[in-house]
């Protein structure tokens, strides 16, 4: 084959340019059309709900006159959900992490685990709560509570904590746990002091993701029977309720509303006037997704900040 | 006795460690063949060869690096003097090599963390929570690493900021805060520039005086440079040990010629 001459070279350099500003183009339209659409999604539902956003919105319970409706309840029992799911699917999903990366021998039992661990991701949702109904609920007894739905959830985000905590620990360099090892320390010392601290980053990243999905969960909850309509706060830890002093987790034990099953509630009444009431339900919701995103995105900034090798 | 007598006395090595007939195996792949070496206390022995000779997988034996990964097997013995322990024995405990046997990789890994709790970490692995204890062996260590003057002032800094031959100096101080009775190198100049590696070199040099040195390196002259003997190997074999001047001058083996004057690298 004959050398090039210059102006061939040219119009192939020309010709391959072509195509990557078309593949360019291509990509920002993609990329403008998912972003336009939830922009579209969370403005409609701004300017809609956007009567209904006042302080007493958060502070008023559900109530049979839609101007007067409020999530008090729903938001208070959306973060103490979340809360009882962190706590349960924070020590398990980690540990399970740590063990199936740091402690499990290579053999066909872990095979069968690690494909199990992401069949379990894949669960739809409702099963989770029919399981839940079932072991939770009737057989442990926790009845329709709090204790129950973050459990629950908790179960729901597991796989996805697990397979955060081994792709962060997966990260870690060879070198650094070696150079752990050749002091003479033993895997549990590595873990403790090297790869919990340096996988935290990715841990946490992985633990708001799943929060995020678990807030907006509704099917698994509404099986397990939570209540639609519900005017009173569980029982903040040593106040004064109509059977005495409260315990420190008897809220855990209490009936509870969410954000979405609120959402739901008030889409599904005849009165249009409730649909303001769930646009502006809708809008809290989100915000508080993206605000959990955006915690997890300065919890990565800033713990990663240290971490280098 | 005359002075000289005495001076001659001292001269005789004593064996710090000794492989025997040592075979090692990664699956079913054999990576060391049948290696009968001797290491000798308080002397600088290095290991030279072309790459995948197994020079790496020797030198890893002595810490037992290998049982970190599944699948590794060893044959034969490594004995450990003075109390004749063999280091391979399933019986001894890996984690009980490593706190005798320090390490120095070949990219310097200090961890993630401030530079005085990289080089406290070895004794805080064992227990150590006194202060005091902890600040001396740290800066002791330190010294012999040849890097306190420099880190004196920021020992809270984190390690990862100091320079690549500053990083190697305090992995070789993590090492030495546990006083090993044997120190491990890993080419351990390979990712440094010149004037980095004259350093590490000469702290090798003064090192000996501490402890005994098996150091893996792919140049020739740093072997030449430091060691007092060396070890030639190829294809998972030893070749021929000696001491360095005699390797050096005059090789037994074709072999060893051959690659030590650059026809074979």
């Amino acid at each position: 084959m004959k050398a090039l001459t210059t102006e061939q070279i040219r119009a192939v350099i020309a010709r391959g340019k072509l195509k990557d500003s078309l593949f360019q183009a291509v990509g920002i339209l993609c990329l403008a059309i998912g972003l336009l659409v939830i922009l579209l999604l969370v403005g409609d539902m701004l300017l809609r709900g956007l009567d209904r956003l006042s302080p007493d919105f958060f502070t008023n319970f559900a109530s049979r006159r839609a101007a007067q409706s409020g999530i008090l309840s729903a938001w208070v029992g959306t973060i103490l959900v979340m809360f009882v799911t962190a706590m349960a699917a924070v020590p398990l999903g980690v540990a399970a992490g740590i063990y199936l990366e740091e402690y499990a021998r290579r053999n066909w039992v872990t095979e069968i685990i690690e494909i199990n661990i992401t069949n379990l991701a894949a669960v739809p949702s409702i099963v989770y709560g029919l399981l839940s109904l079932g072991i939770f609920v009737y057989a442990f007894g926790f009845g329709q509570s709090i204790l129950s739905a973050g459990l629950t959830l908790a179960l729901l985000i597991l796989p996805i904590v697990i397979v955060s905590t081994r792709e962060a620990i997966r990260a870690i360099p060879a070198m650094i746990r070696e150079g752990s090892m050749a002091v003479g320390a033993t895997r549990w010392q590595t873990c403790r002091y090297h790869i919990i601290p340096y996988a935290m980053p990715g841990i946490l990243t992985g633990v708001i993701i799943g929060l995020a999905r678990a807030i907006g969960e509704t099917a698994p909850i509404i099986t397990i029977g939570a209540l639609t309509f519900i005017a009173f706060l569980p029982p903040a830890p040593f106040s004064t309720t109509g059977e005495g002093t409260a315990g420190l987790f008897d809220w855990v034990m209490s009936p509870f509303t969410v954000m979405p099953i609120q959402i739901f509630n008030w889409t599904s009444r005849p009165d249009p006037a409730f649909e303001i009431n769930a646009a502006a339900a809708g809008f809290v919701l989100m915000a508080m997704v993206l605000s959990m995103n955006a915690l997890a995105i300065w919890l990565r900034y800033r713990l990663r900040k240290n971490i280098k090798w | 006795m005359l002075l000289s007598e005495k001076k001659e006395l001292k001269e005789i090595p004593q064996l710090k460690a000794e492989a025997r007939d040592l075979n090692f195996f990664y699956s079913e792949v054999q990576a060391l063949k049948g290696i009968n070496m001797p290491i000798y206390d308080k002397k600088v022995t290095a290991l030279i060869g072309p790459s995948g000779c197994g020079k790496s997988t020797f030198l890893r034996s002595f810490n037992r690096m290998h049982d970190l990964y599944p699948g590794n097997r060893y044959e034969g013995e490594i004995r450990f003097f003075p109390d004749n322990t063999n280091l391979l024995s399933p019986e001894v405990d890996p984690i009980e090599v490593r706190m005798r046997v320090g390490m120095v990789f070949q990219k310097p890994n200090p961890f993630p963390k401030t530079i005085f709790e990289n080089v406290a970490y070895g004794l805080r692995v064992r227990g150590e929570k006194n202060r005091r204890v902890l600040d001396d062996k740290v800066e002791h260590a330190l010294k012999g690493a040849a890097i306190w003057n420099e880190v004196k002032d920021r020992l809270q800094d984190l390690a990862p900021n100091l320079s690549g031959g500053q990083q190697q100096r305090l992995c070789i101080a993590r090492a030495l805060a546990t006083d090993p009775e044997l120190l491990l190198f890993d080419e351990p100049t390979s990712a440094l520039d010149p004037i980095a590696t004259g350093a590490i070199e000469e702290l090798v040099h003064e090192l000996k005086q501490r402890v005994t040195i098996l150091i893996v390196t792919h140049n020739m002259q740093q072997a030449a440079r430091v060691s007092d003997y060396t070890a030639y190997m190829y294809l998972g074999e030893m070749i021929e040990f000696g001491k360095t001047d005699d390797i050096f001058i005059k090789p037994q083996d074709k072999r060893t010629e051959d690659y030590i004057t650059g026809r074979l690298s």
